[in-house]
């Protein structure tokens, strides 16, 4: 590849958009494959990223600290995925509802007490430049990589392990398959799924706590257009695997990377379908997947998703 | 800065709820008064550090006026609710000036609503207003910012080494159509080597989508940035990050980039807001159409930034001086970057209301419309 | 429950059909008792949180009354706003009452209103105003209801997850709209907001005489009836709620599951089709990206405030276009943020489905339990 030519440079715009733009889908779809994994949806990520990332952002002003921001995102996140999991638990409750709800909820709460901090400028995180060795700006630029994005791969593979390798994992595996089965063995659904959800929570908040605090770096209340609710699709078409999440998040933020890189090469015809691109892929994926064999083998017995 | 701006936000809205607990309860009795209560609309949140903000500073001008109390509604949509909101202020809290501050307010909703309420005032803020063809009580005002995006070019001009100035906007819509091309001519006037690449983003506030589409433009070459979308934030914030110079839009974003911002271009809403004060305060009628541009100060380039280089400074400076003495900036025939001439006169007056409905792109910007 | 006791019952001597409609009226009590109680405890939550501001929730309770249903015009508001939420709810009552969470009405609203004035374009100020609108009106109905029957055929025919599919395709109608109305059919006489071509006064729905507020309520009233003669009182309704409650029954008993699924969810697109109808021929008169408003999410939680009853989402969409129309009157005299509402429907929501699990345990409306304990 000619360094400089239209190919090289739309290639190296949707590398650096898929580690840029991904990392929000790679935290939310993990946490949301654990929470699934033990046989519950939470649709309410998409508030807790917006929760996430306003409090991440208005703690870092506060304190000074993006890294204790973080940390407040991650706890918030896991209060909304406990308290959906707290609802869930009663009786007739149906928790896809229960997600719409907390999604309301989370952004209400975080547009709420988020106006003050849409105006100051709050301390980002830091970037390390493993790019650094390159001549050629673009690629430098595309290799300047949060520790949150290596934080995010490190924790796929390590949940791959995990879930095959730990008793944790089995005991998760076991409660999302069957819940006669849990108590059999003597747990409590309720206790794991509680520990799921909230995790999972944990989880889409530090995924808010990247888009406010690094990528694009601010609060305001259009911070996110329904990376939440993308990456709950993600993972079904994943088939609930740590690793296949971690790829399917790289494809997106490759996707959503593409209309502003076919726009600097002069592609302009129809931007408002490259931008439309992830949704577009996610349901042909979907269809592509949703009724095969593979999919069914896949999924937790327990997920009213797939019913 | 960051602090004096929300102390003084802090301000308003203590002021503001200081007013609400006054009128709580007596609608009838505002109405009654000798005073006057304004209502203003906005589209976004008022600290957008862009379009609602110009205006949510600028209405501070009426408020030292005596009598005059000022209700405001942020996030309003360009949907009924908007007729709504403006009917709600007149029915409810009486009042009977209502500004509208966004472009899909005025058809048919402030339309509709100055025809319902015919002893209510209404202006809107862009060039839409028509005599004759929209009721008596309705009107216009409206700055010409494509003004101080001209001074935005002329000084990115000067200051970009690789002759591209990257530009995100929002939708081909010809007020941001103009701002693009403003920029360019500009830049061609002090530099003829100048282009303007352009990349739209599809909508008003798209916070990923405007870091991607800025770091795109970095990536094809651009050294300068600026953009026309609701809240410039996060254009300004990734072109300081990146290393590379800034131009404002809308309101002052100097803060943002205390190292490579130019200059910005920005409204000056007080200038026309205190006409309407005056007007009010003498008790006359509010004007029905008020516009201008660097000629009447109702337009501004906000004070250079570490990113400006003298000669930047100076050819800017001196573009001002022309716009300020009515000066035509626009030397035609211009073609579009199709090849197609567009406007064939040798010469267009700066307020020439073919320019209002520009609908191309042109010679030297890159990018295209649909 | 019918094998309970009945000689523990306070009145002895009841004859079993006396018995069964004291249940059934037991039965309504218990639906409409639980939601107020939800709403109840909404409100003190809500104003716990407003006391921890610093403000007053007599003060926030009176402005909604004020800015909702205090006026004249704030009935004229609060009606305006409940016509489409009425009709967007019934987009997701539809469906959920054969077990599907379709939250797509979003996307219908805006392609079906965006049909409508696409098919307008070749006929303003050509043909009549009445068959443009019958038109206008068939074209926002079937294109809506295509739109969400595809998300019924792709759970039919692939397994794929409504709630998912309606959802991605909200946000590819916006998509496609956006596309022609900047693109192919923008109207070039208005430079400023890309919108289609107006489709003229004369074409303009009217207002319902007496209130200031257009026939689209009529007609979303309307259908709230007529779906609920069709959901609760034909064997059709039967069928899709024997379907609902236990798939595997259904199909055991020899019922058209699948294609259950596909027309209910184009009765919901449909629904949500004529809301957008209205929006372009009552409100805009052009189509543009205001279409997508908002509606179709906050008919999401009237269906489930309504328990997805045709008829109760009549008084429920009324009071959260009540909620919304007081709005902007909170924003000015108390200073709370824009997004105080939307906090509070948040809150309404969370509330109400926890208090689901409420239904059939509570021993006033249910003497089988009293009778049980003893």
């Amino acid at each position: 590849m000619e360094p400089g030519s239209a190919f090289f440079m739309v290639m190296m715009a949707m590398i650096g958009g898929a580690i840029r733009v991904s990392t929000p889908f790679l935290f939310v779809a993990l946490g949301e494959m654990i929470t699934e994994r033990a046989g519950r949806i939470n649709l309410g990520l998409e508030g807790t990223l917006v929760l996430g990332a306003m409090s991440a952002y208005a703690t870092s002003y506060q304190t000074g600290s993006p890294w204790l921001g973080v940390l407040v995102a991650g706890l918030a996140g896991m209060t909304m995925g406990m308290l959906h999991a707290a609802i869930c638990r009663l009786p007739k409750v149906n928790d896809i509802a229960v997600g719409i709800a907390l999604m309301l909820f989370g952004t209400g709460i975080a547009f709420f007490f988020g106006k003050p901090y849409i105006q100051p400028s709050a301390p980002r995180l830091p970037s390390i430049p493993l790019g650094g060795w390159s001549d050629n700006p673009q690629v430098a630029e595309a290799l300047k990589i949060n520790p949150l994005f290596l934080i995010g791969i490190a924790l796929a593979f390590f949940l791959a392990w995990a879930l095959k390798n730990t008793r944790a994992g089995l005991i998760l595996r076991v409660t999302g398959d069957s819940e006669v089965a849990a108590r059999a063995l003597g747990h409590s659904v309720a206790l794991v799924r509680l520990a799921a959800t909230g995790f999972g929570g944990f989880l889409a908040g530090i995924g808010g706590a990247f888009l406010s605090l690094y990528y694009p770096g601010s609060w305001n209340e259009g911070l996110s257009s329904g990376q939440g609710l993308m990456a709950v699709a993600l993972v079904i078409f994943a088939r609930w695997h740590p690793i296949r999440c971690m790829l399917a998040a790289l494809l997106f933020g490759a996707a959503g990377a593409l209309g502003p890189a076919l726009q600097s090469i002069g592609i302009t015809q129809g931007y408002y379908f490259f931008n439309a691109a992830p949704y577009i892929l996610t349901l042909f994926l979907m269809i592509g997947s949703a009724g095969s064999k593979k999919a069914l083998r896949d999924a937790p017995g327990e997920l009213s998703l797939t019913r | 800065m960051t602090f004096d701006l929300l102390s003084r936000r802090a301000l308003l809205k203590g002021t503001a709820a200081g007013v609400a607990a006054a009128s709580f309860g007596f609608p009838g009795a505002l109405r009654a008064a000798t005073n006057v209560t304004i209502g203003i609309v906005y589209v976004g949140p008022k600290d957008d550090f862009g379009w609602n903000q110009a205006h949510a500073v600028s209405i501070g001008a009426l408020k030292a006026t005596p009598g005059v109390k000022i209700i405001e509604e942020e996030n309003v949509p360009e949907t009924a609710a908007v007729a709504k909101s403006m009917e709600s202020m007149i029915n409810l809290e009486g009042a009977n000036l209502v500004l509208a501050t966004s472009f899909g307010y005025f058809n048919p909703f402030m339309v509709d609503v100055a025809k319902k309420y015919p002893k209510v005032t209404l202006r809107h803020a862009a060039p839409l207003w028509e005599k004759g063809k929209h009721p008596d009580n309705a009107g216009s005002y409206f700055g010409y910012l494509d003004q101080a995006h001209y001074v935005n070019g002329v000084a990115a001009g000067l200051s970009t080494k690789s002759n591209k100035i990257g530009f995100v906007a929002a939708k081909p819509i010809s007020s941001v159509l103009r701002n693009i091309n403003s920029v360019l001519w500009g830049a061609r006037s002090v530099n003829p080597n100048a282009t303007v690449q352009v990349i739209f983003t599809g909508d008003w506030a798209l916070p990923v989508r405007e870091a991607e589409a800025a770091n795109a433009l970095i990536g094809a070459g651009c050294d300068v940035l600026t953009c026309h979308v609701d809240s410039p934030k996060v254009v300004i914030e990734t072109a300081e990050r990146r290393g590379i110079k800034s131009l404002g839009h809308n309101a002052s974003q100097a803060p943002l980039a205390p190292k490579g911002f130019i200059t910005g271009a920005e409204y000056k809403w007080e200038t026309i807001y205190k006409v309407f004060a005056d007007a009010i305060a003498k008790g006359q009628t509010v004007p029905n159409v008020v516009f201008g541009g660097y000629d009447k100060d109702m337009v501004r380039n906000t004070a250079f930034g570490a990113g400006a280089e003298e000669p930047a400074r100076k050819a800017a400076m001196a573009a001002i001086a022309d716009l300020k003495a009515n000066k035509p900036i626009l030397k035609g025939p211009v073609k579009d970057n199709k090849g197609n001439v567009v406007l064939p006169n040798a010469s267009y007056d700066n307020f020439d209301r073919v320019l209002d409905g520009m609908n191309f792109l042109a010679e030297g910007v890159v990018g295209s419309i649909t | 429950m019918m094998a309970a006791d009945p000689v523990s019952l306070p009145t002895a001597p009841t004859t079993a059909i006396s018995r069964t409609r004291m249940l059934v009226w037991l039965g309504y009590a218990e639906a409409l008792a639980i939601p107020l109680l939800a709403l109840l405890v909404s409100a003190l939550l809500f104003s716990v949180f407003l006391l921890a501001l610093g403000k007053s929730p007599v003060q926030f309770f009176q402005l909604v009354w004020l800015g909702g249903f205090g006026t004249a015009f704030s009935w004229s508001n609060t009606l305006l706003r409940a016509a489409p939420l009425m009709l967007t709810a019934l987009a997701v009552a539809i469906p959920a009452r054969l077990g599907m969470t379709m939250i797509g009405a979003e996307g219908a609203l805006v392609l079906g209103g965006f049909s409508a004035a696409a098919i307008a374009l070749p006929m303003i100020g050509v043909v009549n105003p009445w068959a443009m609108n019958a038109a206008m009106m068939l074209a926002a109905i079937t294109i809506g209801g295509l739109w969400t029957g595809l998300a019924g055929s792709l759970r039919r025919y692939r397994g794929v997850n409504e709630t998912i599919s309606t959802l991605l395709l909200s946000y590819i109608a916006i998509a496609i709209m956006n596309f022609f109305v900047e693109g192919a059919l923008r109207d070039p006489a208005d430079p400023n907001k890309p919108s289609t071509r107006n489709i003229g006064a004369e074409a303009m729905i009217g207002k319902i005489p007496g209130i200031d507020v257009h026939w689209g309520l009529a007609f979303a009233i309307g259908a709230c009836i007529l779906l609920y003669i069709l959901m609760l009182r034909t064997t059709f309704g039967f069928a899709c709620a024997v379907a609902g409650g236990n798939p595997r029954a259904a199909l055991a008993q020899g019922l058209p599951v699948g294609r259950l699924v596909v027309i209910a969810s184009m009765i919901a697109g449909a629904c949500a089709g004529l809301a957008g109808f209205f929006e372009v021929a009552a409100v805009h008169g052009k189509a543009n990206a205001s279409l997508a408003a908002g509606y179709g999410f906050t008919g999401i939680l009237v269906a489930f405030l309504a328990r997805h009853h045709p008829l109760a989402i009549i008084p429920v969409a009324i009071l959260f276009g009540g909620i919304a129309a007081a709005g902007g009157i909170i924003q000015r005299r108390m200073g709370l943020p824009d997004a105080s509402v939307l906090l509070l429907q948040g809150l309404c929501f969370v509330v109400l489905l926890a208090s689901e699990t409420l239904y059939g345990r509570l021993r006033l409306f249910n003497p089988a339990l009293r009778t049980e304990r003893t």
